[in-house]
């Protein structure tokens, strides 16, 4: 028996069962807390009445207002941040000078927390998706910039000189050779960025208040509606599950070799 | 001869780091200087007020708290992730069972738990300490997790050949060969743990930077505001080379590192 279960998570539908084993018990778990009374059941529902109201939720074209807005302020700000990271990426990856001039001031700014910009962001813009989109760039450029400042540094030398030597110019270079050479490392970055856009255009939402699932989280809290608050949470969890399955795929497309052989593969 | 060169092709190089970063601030002075807008302040005003706040009035007061909010809850989540990623690691039962749980939960954008958080556990400092160790442990337990499943059976098949075992197996074996990938999974959790003790601190809280830098907005004390950016920046960049620091220490005979950067 035990030996028939150790040999489980061998095979990919062995693997499935034991998951779908361990969210049932953490699900069962989640329900018998407030039915037990081992926590408030005003302040923790159980799982029944909250995967009840996200069903109901669904239903409403204000989620997935929310939702759209959420998503479209982290993929513009996603947007922006890949123009400009793989830009300047490029820039300091192929240029002495240019990585020399930058490198500094790179290196300061792509620690500084995004969030911390967020009274800066009100400021600007009020609670609107702008602020949004300049968190989320923010919080992004850093990753793409050094990912395909890796990627570039890593072409192959031997095809760069040969570009050379036939002829091509920077630009051809960097357009048919770099670049292309760089897509795993960017893609990479991707799917790092992905999961930084999302969790920024949440944080801005909850603090500035412009429409998105981390006001109508805030807004569920600030008026009681606690199943409606949890229910959304498990919305945003799932939502970050889909984008990071979507840029995890994206990932694999461009995977050229093992994955720990490029910076940033970790989780 | 060559090596003339190369030292003036360094000292060449340093100066072009320096020049253009001078002529970067130099640049964003200027430009605060003569922005109307109500949003910039002069860098020489934000200068002047990150003095008068951060040297060293509101250290006690602000900085203080927020750093060890940090320390407890990025504490407490190094030993969770470490302590169950061992767990996960070494039993790939429990490891399938945990995937799907463990996959959503960090899935949650961060922030999205500050406000449960508020109603189980009311906006004291515990609940962000809470959060915080919840919100990083999941990096470094996933970490944790590949890195022991991933140990090399050569390695291990040597140590048993050689009876190292119980505590010295786990000290001379298990734990320098885990230990780069648990600083990777630290590494994407302190960038985390910053911005949560930022939000935590904005929208639940009486003090700590976060407050601070949130109540200037409020009132429009842009000086004060860009100054506390500044310090929230500056504290980010310390962090992150205090990190590198120990880093670098503890995995000084990796010579690979752990491939980050």
């Amino acid at each position: 028996m035990t030996a028939r279960i150790e040999a489980l998570p061998r095979t990919r539908s062995g693997s499935l069962l034991l998951g779908a084993f361990g969210v049932l018990c953490a699900l069962t778990l989640w329900q018998l807390a407030p039915t037990l009374g081992l926590v408030d059941g005003d302040n923790l529902p159980g799982a029944v009445p909250v995967l009840g109201e996200l069903f109901s939720l669904a239903g409403t074209s204000a989620f997935w207002d929310a939702v759209a807005s959420t998503l479209a302020g982290a993929g513009v700000g996603l947007a922006i941040a890949v123009v400009l990271g793989v830009w300047f990426g490029v820039l300091m990856g192929s240029s002495k000078v240019a990585w020399h001039a930058l490198r500094p001031t790179v290196e300061f700014l792509r620690p500084v927390p995004g969030v911390a910009l967020i009274p800066v962001a009100i400021l600007l813009f009020g609670p609107s998706m702008k602020s949004d989109v300049l968190l989320v760039a923010f919080g992004c450029v850093w990753v793409m910039l050094v990912q395909t400042l890796y990627g570039v540094r890593a072409v192959d030398e031997v095809a760069l000189q040969t570009a050379r030597s036939y002829g091509l110019t920077r630009a051809d270079r960097i357009r048919f050779v770099q670049l292309p050479s760089a897509l795993p490392y960017i893609a990479t970055g991707l799917r790092i960025a992905s999961a930084i856009a999302l969790i920024v255009a949440v944080t801005a939402e909850l603090v500035a208040g412009n429409d998105g699932l981390g006001k109508s989280i805030s807004l569920a809290q600030s008026v009681g509606q606690t199943e409606e608050m949890y229910a959304l949470i498990v919305a945003s969890g799932i939502l970050g599950i889909v984008v990071h399955l979507l840029f995890g795929g994206l990932e694999k497309r461009f995977l050229h070799w093992h994955q720990s052989q490029r910076v940033g593969a970790e989780r | 001869m060559s090596r003339m060169h190369l030292s003036r092709g360094r000292l060449g190089w340093l100066t072009l780091e320096v020049g253009a970063t001078a002529l970067i601030v130099a640049l964003l002075w200027l430009y605060t200087d003569t922005n109307e807008s109500y949003a910039v302040a002069p860098l020489g005003d934000v200068l002047d007020a990150f003095r008068a706040t951060w040297l060293f009035e509101h250290v006690g007061s602000d900085v203080v708290p927020s750093l060890v909010r940090m320390t407890l809850g990025y504490g407490a989540a190094i030993v969770i992730g470490v302590v169950v990623g061992f767990g996960l690691g070494s039993s790939p039962v429990l490891a399938a069972i945990a995937a799907p749980v463990v996959s959503f939960l960090r899935s949650i954008p961060a922030a999205a738990l500050l406000p449960p958080a508020i109603v189980l556990f009311g906006i004291g400092g515990g609940t962000k300490v809470a959060v915080i160790a919840f919100v990083c442990c999941w990096p470094i337990m996933l970490n944790t997790s590949d890195g022991v499943r991933e140990l090399d059976s050569t390695m291990l098949a040597t140590a048993r050949v050689y009876g190292i075992r119980g505590i010295d197996r786990l000290r001379m074996v298990v734990l320098p060969a885990v230990a780069p990938r648990i600083f990777a999974g630290m590494r994407t959790s302190l960038s985390i743990a910053i911005l949560l003790l930022v939000t935590s601190e904005m929208i639940a809280s009486t003090n700590g930077i976060g407050y601070f830098v949130f109540q200037a907005q409020q009132q429009f004390a842009v000086d004060d505001m860009w100054a506390g950016v500044l310090l929230l920046g500056l504290l980010g960049f310390g962090l992150n080379l205090l990190f590198g620091v120990i880093e670098r220490r503890v995995l000084r005979w990796n010579v690979r590192g752990d491939g980050s950067n």
